[in-house]
């Protein structure tokens, strides 16, 4: 299926701010132990999470945002097949997913955002669904006396 | 057959190091994480109980969001302490293998991925920036064209004498109600999307991720735009001194950051590389 990452907005090579930074062999995340987030100013909301510590990374604390969380923990990262054979592609999964968009669809449309149309993931599992919700479309209809 | 079941958060780099974590971190179920090492990797694990993790009772268990909530507050906590540590690519939520057997069979496979994404992400932080419409009170009081409510106390064309309004006078109002309610959205969508351009620009990709819902998120506010940004991390205050700016300017809209993350929303490569690699 497309290997084409669907949600990746591109932008030129290269780009107006230049090379990135030397990664410097070192620095981990957030070492700098400031912390950037939770500035008060107007209009800004911190998001809320407890101290991140010296980490500097958000969501250490359990005050972070579940929907943060699940959107990163459940269909980002790489996805690979454990021995567990339950991964994306699992209609729970894609139940969660939908219910995390499903009221603000129309809107993403409006300006543009249609990573559902090309997210192989759900995209599948939609078409799976609409042919299971013929209900008795080609395969069905047995009649049992 | 009935290896313990492991759970997988996580691959970082085998850097001989006998620990990749802080001590003391503890997993999905409350089990121990440990590193097990393969070619130069190392994938953070612990044991899970095979009646929660098991493929039926997995499936089951990932319909109830309390269960759900938990195990991924716990998966993030360990990416995020290996995060603390150095670069850390995460795998996906409830990864599942038989014992080291399984673990070490999942970096073989996954090998030349997980080796590019960490030399992609190694010195990269994700910061997550989502903007909100405000409720219609607040874009009032920020200087936007209010909405005539019901019953304001100073409609200009008022001969809406206390009885009923005149037809046509009900009609003019919805119109200015709509039409208000159109400009709001157009104001959030042109905020949105200025915040979205001038951060892509700042940031080495960008991603966006479906609008959040308030159901999940606990915010009423509608959100507009939901964006992850990877950014060096000795870029990150910039990049959040840049958001800052961006949210006093926008009135009536309300700018979240969040981060920094380990680069969830990065593993894969950027389509663009691949297209100019095959080129």
């Amino acid at each position: 299926m497309g290997e084409r990452d669907p949600l990746t907005t591109e932008r030129g090579p290269g780009g107006p701010t230049g090379a990135p930074g030397p990664a410097a062999g070192a620095a981990p995340y957030g070492s700098s132990g400031r912390e950037p987030s939770g500035f008060g100013s107007r209009g800004l909301a911190s998001p809320g999470q407890g101290s991140s510590g010296y980490y500097g990374l958000a969501g250490s604390g359990d005050s972070a945002n579940l929907a943060d969380i699940l959107e990163r923990v459940l269909d980002k990262g790489v996805v690979i097949a454990g021995d567990i054979r339950i991964n994306l592609l699992d209609i729970e999964l894609l139940t969660i997913k939908l219910r995390l968009v499903v009221a603000s669809v129309d809107k993403a449309k409006e300006m543009g955002i249609d990573w559902w149309e090309r997210d192989p993931a759900l995209s599948s599992r939609a078409r799976g669904r609409e042919l299971d919700g013929g209900d008795g479309g080609n395969t069905g209809g047995e009649d049992r006396p | 057959m009935t290896r313990e079941l492991e759970y997988a958060y996580g691959v970082v780099r085998d850097t001989g190091a006998p620990d990749p974590l802080p001590p003391g971190v503890l997993g999905v179920a409350g089990g121990p994480v440990r590193a097990v090492r393969h070619r130069g990797l190392a994938v953070l694990a612990s044991p899970v109980p095979a009646e929660e993790f098991e493929e039926g009772p997995l499936r089951a268990r990932l319909e109830d969001l309390a269960w759900l909530e938990e195990v991924a507050r716990a998966h993030q906590r360990v990416v995020n302490a290996a995060g603390a540590v150095g670069c850390v690519v995460p795998v996906g939520m409830a990864t599942v293998c038989r014992g080291e057997e399984g673990l070490r069979r999942m970096l073989e496979e996954g090998h030349p991925r997980f080796t590019g994404a960490l030399d992609r992400l190694e010195g990269r932080v994700e910061w997550g920036v989502k903007v909100y419409a405000g409720p219609v009170g607040a874009e009032a009081a920020a200087g936007g064209p209010a909405p005539a409510p019901a019953g304001a106390p100073s409609p200009p064309p008022a001969k809406a004498s206390s009885r009923g309004l005149s037809g046509r006078d009900y009609l003019r109002r919805r119109t200015a109600q709509r039409r208000a309610q159109e400009q709001r959205w157009q104001r959030a969508e042109d905020g949105a999307r200025l915040v979205h351009e001038t951060l892509a620009g700042l940031a080495e990709r960008a991603r966006l991720h479906p609008p959040q819902d308030g159901r999940l998120s606990g915010v009423t506010d509608r959100n507009v735009l939901n964006a992850a940004y990877l950014v060096p991390h000795e870029h990150s205050e910039g990049f959040a001194a840049r958001v800052r700016e961006l949210a006093d300017r926008l009135a009536g809209l309300r700018v979240e950051l969040t981060g920094p993350w380990a680069p969830y929303s990065f593993v894969a490569p950027d389509p663009a590389d691949r297209a100019r690699a095959a080129s």
